[in-house]
């Protein structure tokens, strides 16, 4: 830490930890209930609870990118973030919105649009929400007299993301309209601006760990996110198969969007030979392992597993299965979580002066995390292909289905035990760190002195 | 060796390049494609009713329409084909959980002028060009 406006970020992230708990909880109901344990019902409906489930995982991500952007934005511009008192109200004002949504989701109160539930009043406060947060980021880099590749590609990133919120706004009448604008928030976020932020947030802790010099790094920063638009933009052509829009789509959503593993792959290759290249041996070796673990999961659950059911002729049976939520858990996994599990290792030590980077405690949470992620990626999968080839190839009814592919989700809550214990112990390591504090500021000289004896 | 200025090149002219193409595409399906292919014209002020009921009570997520949804509970696309309008009528009006197989439905309750805008609205979905979705099955039992 360089700044103490730095220290912002902090409340961000224990928001991000807390909202987490909250998801993996309603998860929890989700895989009970396809069990056949839905004891919650008369409270929390499985609508809710997939409501709540996806809507925390999208604000707690969203939390974490701000949080990521407070603590890098004033470290690469070189001076302090416009206002902290600004960065505050804007933390909890988002934060009552979300609290807001999601109690509403459990007496009825939202619109039935898949991952964009929140009601169009709350949409109103986000976006006034997001303006303020904007506004605080763009006013940083306006006064610095530095403005560095990778902050601009983060800033675009989240400039973009809040643009696209807003055809998310429009009301339709027909239910293809619907859809069809839905995906300019939903494809065209985690396929396309979230890169962005994704290859951003990267390049600068592929920068602080590996010490790569920054012009290589970035320069291939734009190479992985001109992949990344030329690919993911007409690759929203791959929702756009089988919801009453016309037949060009599969030609053209098919063969852009198989080629979206690129960027994916870019991003793996990325962090590889960064680290390869890299002359030092950084001490925080768990911000190093999520790094990593980031850009490779990203790779798998994203590029491979997305890949695997985006031609035409396969999503024509897989569309609506249990092979899109397959693949819809390592995704956001390997992409976005682990991303801001990377950022939070990085930063908790130089914020709070304190070295908890090499523990068993935070190894075990890593690896736990990571082969459960990867049961109940499995689980998924195998109950996915089975209703596929019921369900669609053989065209048993689908509740009929759902009885037989049932003994996947015990395996899948058994997964979903050592992801949620890895979490736990993130979650200690976490909290063990205790509050940012100024004095913190000098220890980043006393990390770089660490860094060259390494090397 | 690539610069880094021939990069920014590659990143910004791509973009924008795509863009272009993917508005024109945009344009095409919606003004001149959607509305013969979904019957825009057949979208009568029952259908939007029975469609903002759908939002407003988030079937979506339990069910899929067009393939979009959660994996809950059955693809209601070709409902109507599938069930016949009594029996739907029979679900959306019921007071109690509906659940014939043991997992349950949200007891909406419906009234008579709510169900008949949800099976309009159905009829509408049904009636939607979807290029082969859902496939038949093919593989003979
Ligand atoms: C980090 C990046 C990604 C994330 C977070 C992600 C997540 C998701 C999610 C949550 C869905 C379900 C959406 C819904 O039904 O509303 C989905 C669907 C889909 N994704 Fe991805 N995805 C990513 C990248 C990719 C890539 C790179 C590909 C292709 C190569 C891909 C192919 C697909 C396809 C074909 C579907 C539609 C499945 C269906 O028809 O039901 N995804 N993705
Ligand atoms: C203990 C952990 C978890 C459990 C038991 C769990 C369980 C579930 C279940 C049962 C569904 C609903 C599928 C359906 O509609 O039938 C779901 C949806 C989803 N979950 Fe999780 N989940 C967990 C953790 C996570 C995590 C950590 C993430 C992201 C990093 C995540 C992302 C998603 C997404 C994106 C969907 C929507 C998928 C789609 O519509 O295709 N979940 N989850
Ligand atoms: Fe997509």
């Amino acid at each position: 830490m360089k700044y103490k406006s730095q220290k912002v970020a902090y409340w961000f992230f224990v928001a991000c930890m807390v909202l987490l708990v909250l998801q993996i909880t309603y998860g929890f109901i989700m895989a009970f209930a396809h069990l056949g344990y839905d004891g919650l019902h008369a409270i929390t409906p499985f609508n809710t609870a997939r409501a709540v489930h996806t809507n925390l995982l999208v604000v707690w991500l969203l939390c974490g990118f701000m949080g990521a952007a407070y603590y890098i934005i004033p470290e690469e511009s070189k001076r302090e973030l416009y206002s902290i008192k600004l960065a505050y109200i804007q933390l909890i004002s988002f934060l009552l919105v979300g609290v807001i949504a999601i109690a509403g989701y459990h007496v009825n109160w939202w619109e039935g649009r898949k991952f964009l539930e929140i009601p169009r009043p709350l949409d109103y406060l986000v976006v006034i929400n997001v303006l303020a947060f904007l506004f605080n980021i763009l006013m940083t880099l306006w006064k610095a007299k530095e403005r560095t590749t990778t902050a601009m590609v983060l800033t675009m990133g989240l400039v973009f993301a809040a643009l696209l919120y807003l055809p998310g706004m429009i009301w339709f009448d027909s239910q293809t309209l619907d859809s069809f604008f839905r995906w300019w928030v939903v494809h065209l976020w985690v396929e396309g601006v979230w890169e962005l932020i994704m290859g951003g947030i990267l390049a600068y802790l592929l920068i602080k760990i590996t010490g790569v010099d920054r012009e290589v790094i970035e320069k291939w920063l734009y190479v992985i996110i001109g992949l990344t638009f030329i690919s993911g933009i007409l690759g929203t052509g791959h929702h756009y198969y089988y919801i009453g829009t016309p037949n060009y789509w599969l030609i053209v959503g098919g063969i852009f969007s198989a080629l979206e593993p690129l960027a994916f792959l870019g991003m793996a290759l990325f962090a590889i030979t960064m680290y390869m290249r890299s002359g030092r041996n950084h001490p925080n070796k768990l911000a190093l392992y999520w790094t990593m673990g980031c850009a490779i999961t990203a790779f798998v659950g994203a590029g491979l597993l997305g890949a695997a059911h985006t031609l035409p002729q396969v999503n024509l049976y897989t569309h609506g299965t249990l092979v899109t939520a397959m693949h819809g858990h390592m995704a956001f996994w390997g992409a976005y979580a682990m991303l801001i599990f990377a950022v939070i290792s990085y930063a908790m030590p130089l914020m709070t002066g304190r070295k908890i980077y090499n523990n068993m405690t935070g190894l075990l949470a890593f690896w736990f995390s990571n082969i459960g992620m990867i049961g109940m990626t499995l689980s998924l999968g195998v109950a996915g292909v089975a209703q596929v080839y019921l369900e669609r190839k053989l065209g048993l009814s689908f509740m009929q289905v759902q009885k037989e592919i049932e003994v996947h989700f015990f395996v899948m809550i058994i997964a979903a035990t050592l992801f949620s214990t890895g979490i736990t112990l993130y979650l200690i390591n976490f909290f063990r760190y205790g509050k940012p504090k100024d004095e913190a500021i000098l220890s980043e000289t006393e990390f770089e002195s660490l860094q060259s004896q390494g090397a | 060796m690539l610069s880094k200025k021939q990069a920014r090149f590659f990143f910004f002219g791509g973009t924008i390049l795509v863009f272009i193409i993917f508005l024109g595409m945009t344009w095409d399906s919606i003004a001149n494609r959607i509305p013969e292919q979904t019957h825009a014209d057949a979208l009568t002020p029952e259908v939007v009713a029975g469609k903002r009921l759908w939002d407003k009570n988030n079937c979506m997520g339990c069910h899929t329409i067009f393939g979009e949804g959660a994996y809950y509970a059955p693809e209601l696309t070709k409902v109507i084909e599938r069930r016949g309008e009594p029996y739907i009528k029979s679900v959306l009006t019921s007071p109690v959980p509906w659940a014939p197989n043991g997992r349950k439905m949200v007891a909406y309750g419906f009234s008579n002028e709510e169900a008949e805008n949800l099976i309009a609205y159905f009829r509408w979905i049904g009636n939607v060009d979807l290029n082969g979705f859902p496939a038949k099955p093919d593989i003979e039992k």
